[in-house]
C-alpha cells in the first residue's frame, strides 16, 4: 500500500489515531499528528511512498502536536516529539510541515550513525552519484531541484548517507526544501513540479517543499556508487564555470560538511578517502540553471 | 501494586541472549526503551561481545550499530580529554582521582561497556580546590553558571564546584572534593578514599578509587540522586562491577567492612537489594540473608518506589505510579542531602525561580 491509496480523510484519521508508518528508503517513521497541515503535506509529498504494516519495525516514533500551554490561544505553536522527548523549541503553528521535515532530517543525521553522513544534496545518473556538499545559501538545493527536474534521480537534497562497508550511497527519498528566491526559480524552471504553499518567516526565511519525482520513490532501495563531488556556488550574473578541485581539498570539504565524521574515527577517514578517490572533484559557479544542468549532463556522458 | 509493564531493556541486561527470541514489534519496543534509558550502546556492546549482534534482524541492528559506533568514539574522546585534564593539573602537585564514567573507561572496566556520559568527574583534596580551579581556568575551563544563588549552593553546601566547561572543546568537567554534599546526613571521609586509591598506568597524577570504593561511590551517588533519568543505567554499572569484582578473594567481606568504615551501609544495602532484585546480580547466601534481615518496616514501600525509578522510563515499561515514585524519590534525595531548614530554603528558591 502507498500513501495515496489512503485518500486524505483516511490518512488524517490514521495520523490522528494509531499513526502512519511511512517508509522513506531505509527508514520507517511512525508519524502521529492531528494537525491538518501535516496531513496535507504528507498527502502531497509522500503520495507514492510505501505505508508499512503495524506489525513491522518503525525506526522513529514521531509526533507533531500543539504544546499544552497558554500560548495556544494567543499564538498557536507546534512541537516535534521523538518518542517521549521534544528536542527542539516550539515553532509557530503554520510551520508544522517544515517542522516535521526538519525533525525527520535530525533523526537521520543524529541517530543513524551506522552511516557516515554528509550535509549534502545527492543525485544520481547511470548508477553514479553526484554529491553537492555546501553551506546554506550556496544554491545546492536549487541546483539539486534543477537536476532532478531534468532526468537526474534525487537521492536526497540534504543528507548523503554513505555505507562505510562499501562506500555506496543510500537514498533517503523525501521532498526538496527550497528557500526564498529559489522557490520561484524552480517553479519557473519546472512548471509541472508540485509544491506545498510557501511558509514565511521561518528561521530559514520563506520555505517551500517540492514533491520528490516518482522515480525517486520507486527506486528508493537502489544505492549508488560515488561519481562526482562538486562544490556549487550560485552567483548572480556569473558565467557557468566548472573547475577541477584538488582531491586533498575535496576531502577536507567533505569532512567539514559531515555530521558524524569524528564518531567514525579512522574508518571514517578511510571511507572519505575511498569516496574521493572514486570521484571526480570540482568547484562549480553558476547563475543560469539551464546551463548548469547541461554541464552535468555532459559530465554524465563521459566514462 | 503491580510491577511495571514489560521492561525489555531490563530483561536484555539480565541475559543478553534473551533478546534473540523477540518479534520485530518487540525489537521496536526494546530499541525505543533502550534509547530512552540511554542503554542502547551497552546492549549493543554486550550483544557484540556475545557474538549475537549479527544475528539481530537488520532494522533493529542498525540502531544498535549506530549506538555502538557512538560509544566506541566516546572511548577515544574520553581518553583524549583525560589527557588534557592531567596536563592542566600537572603543576598543582596533587593526585587527581577520576570518578565514574572516565575511570571505568580508563580501566577498561566492564561498567565502561557502551556507557554514554557527558561529563567527566574528578575528585581532588578540598585544600587544593583554589589551585585546581585556577589551573583549570588558565587552561580554558570556564564556570558555566553565573547565578549567585547557584554559586553559593555549590560552593557552600555541595560537594563540588559549579560545572566547568572548556571554551574550545565544549567538554564539561565536575570537580568534587568529596562524594556527598557537606550538608548530607552520611559523612564519608574523602581522605580515606584518596589514601586507598590506585594509580593508572601512563598518567603520573591520575588515580582511580579502589574497586570496593568505586562500587560504594557509584551506589552512594545513585541512591542519593534526585534525578533518575539514568537510574537503570547506573544500576547496571553496579551490577557489572559486582559481577566482575566478586571473583576477587574476600570481596564481599571487604565491601561490607569498607561500607561500615565509610558510613555508607545504607547506600550499600540499597545497591545490593536492588541489583539483585532487578538485575539478578549473583550474591552469596550470607549477603542475601543479611539484606533480608536488614529490611525495615518501610522497605516494602521503598521497593515499590525503587523498582519503578530503577526501570526504563518509557510508556511501554512504566505504570501509573511511576511518576509519583520519581517525585517521592526526588524529595527523599533532597532530604538526605540537606538538613530540613536548608531543604525548605532551597526548594523555595527553586520554586520561585520557575516563575521568573
Amino acid at each position: 500500500m502507498i500513501v495515496s491509496d489512503l485518500g486524505l480523510s483516511a490518512l488524517s484519521r490514521m495520523l490522528a489515531g494509531p499513526g502512519l508508518r511511512l517508509r522513506t528508503g531505509p527508514l520507517v517513521s511512525q508519524i502521529r499528528s492531528r494537525i491538518p497541515l501535516v496531513a496535507q503535506g504528507i498527502a502531497l509529498h509522500y503520495a507514492a511512498h510505501p505505508v508499512e504494516p503495524s506489525d513491522g519495525f518503525a525506526d522513529f516514533h514521531i509526533r507533531i502536536a500543539r504544546p499544552a500551554n497558554l500560548r495556544r490561544w494567543m499564538q498557536p505553536q507546534v512541537i516535534f516529539q521523538l518518542d517521549q522527548s521534544a528536542p527542539f523549541s516550539p515553532l509557530p503553528a503554520n510551520q508544522a510541515f517544515p517542522m516535521l521535515e526538519w525533525g525527520m532530517n535530525w533523526c537521520a543525521s543524529s541517530l543513524c550513525n551506522q552511516y557516515l553522513t554528509i550535509h549534502a544534496a545527492v543525485v544520481e545518473k547511470s548508477g553514479r552519484a553526484l554529491i553537492l556538499p555546501a553551506p546554506p545559501g550556496s544554491g545546492k538545493s536549487t541546483l539539486c531541484a534543477g537536476l532532478v527536474n531534468r532526468g537526474w534521480r534525487l537521492l536526497s537534497d540534504e543528507l548523503t548517507l554513505i555505507d562505510p562497508a562499501n562506500g555506496h550511497i543510500t537514498p533517503l527519498p523525501r521532498p526538496v526544501s527550497l528557500k526564498n528566491k529559489s522557490i520561484r526559480v524552480i517553479q519557473d524552471f519546472a512548471p509541472t513540479a508540485r509544491f506545498t504553499p510557501p511558509v514565511h518567516d521561518t528561521v530559514k526565511g520563506t520555505v517551500a517543499h517540492m514533491q520528490p519525482p516518482l522515480e525517486t520513490v520507486q527506486r528508493a532501495m537502489e544505492t549508488a556508487r560515488p561519481g562526482w563531488m562538486v562544490l556549487p556556488r550560485y552567483e548572480a550574473g556569473a558565467a557557468t564555470t566548472l573547475t577541477p578541485l584538488p582531491k586533498a581539498q575535496a576531502l577536507i570539504q567533505l569532512a567539514d560538511n559531515a555530521f558524524n565524521y569524528a564518531l567514525h574515527g579512522s574508518s571514517g577517514f578511510e571511507t572519505l578517502v575511498q569516496l574521493i578517490e572514486n570521484s571526480q572533484c570540482y568547484t562549480f559557479t553558476y547563475s543560469q540553471l539551464d546551463e548548469a544542468v547541461a554541464v552535468f549532463d555532459q559530465l554524465a556522458l563521459q566514462p | 501494586m503491580s510491577m511495571p509493564k514489560t521492561d525489555l531493556v531490563r530483561a536484555a541486561l539480565c541475559a543478553p541472549g534473551s533478546s534473540m527470541g523477540l518479534s520485530l514489534p518487540q525489537w521496536e519496543t526494546l530499541i525505543r526503551q533502550g534509547r530512552s534509558a540511554d542503554l542502547l550502546g551497552r546492549m549493543a556492546v554486550q550483544l557484540h561481545t556475545h557474538g549475537l549482534l549479527d544475528q539481530v534482524p537488520s532494522a533493529p541492528r542498525a540502531h544498535l550499530q549506530s549506538a555502538r559506533i557512538s560509544s566506541l568514539a566516546q572511548d577515544d574522546s574520553v581518553r583524549r580529554e583525560v589527557g588534557h585534564i592531567s596536563k592542566a593539573l600537572a603543576g598543582c602537585e596533587i593526585d587527581v582521582i577520576l570518578l565514574k564514567g572516565s575511570a571505568y573507561t580508563l580501566l577498561g572496566s566492564p561498567a565502561a561497556q557502551g556507557r554514554m556520559f557527558s561529563d567527566i568527574d574528578i575528585l581532588v583534596p578540598k585544600a587544593s580546590l583554589g589551585r585546581v580551579e585556577d589551573a583549570l581556568m588558565r587552561h580554558g575551563w570556564m564556570s558555566t553558571n553565573n547565578n549567585a544563588y547557584d554559586q553559593r549552593y555549590y560552593r557552600e553546601w555541595m560537594h563540588e564546584l559549579p560545572p566547568l566547561q572548556h571554551m574550545k572543546r565544549g567538554t564539561v568537567l565536575d570537580v568534587h572534593h568529596t562524594i556527598l554534599p557537606e550538608t548530607a546526613r552520611l559523612k564519608p571521609d574523602p581522605a580515606k578514599l584518596i589514601a586507598a586509591s590506585n594509580a593508572i598506568a601512563g598518567y603520573a597524577n591520575l588515580r582511580v578509587l579502589a574497586p570496593v570504593d568505586r562500587i560504594l561511590h557509584s551506589a552512594t551517588h545513585l541512591f542519593h540522586n534526585e534525578e533518575m533519568s539514568h537510574g537503570l543505567r547506573d544500576l547496571s554499572d553496579l551490577d557489572l562491577m559486582l559481577r566482575h569484582h566478586s571473583t576477587e578473594p574476600d570481596f564481599w567481606h571487604r565491601l561490607t567492612d569498607r561500607a561500615q568504615e565509610m558510613d555508607l551501609l545504607q547506600p550499600l544495602f540499597n545497591c545490593l537489594r536492588y541489583t539483585h532484585k532487578i538485575l539478578a546480580t549473583p550474591m552469596p547466601d550470607s549477603i542475601l540473608a543479611a539484606i533480608r534481615t536488614q529490611a525495615q518496616w518501610h522497605t516494602r514501600w521503598m521497593d515499590a518506589l525503587w523498582t519503578r525509578a530503577l526501570a526504563t522510563h518509557h510508556s511501554t515499561a512504566s505504570d501509573a505510579f511511576t511518576s509519583t515514585a520519581l517525585g517521592m524519590l526526588y524529595l527523599r534525595a533532597h532530604w538526605l542531602r540537606m538538613p530540613p531548614w536548608l531543604l525548605a530554603y532551597h526548594l523555595s528558591v527553586k520554586a520561585l525561580r520557575k516563575h521568573e
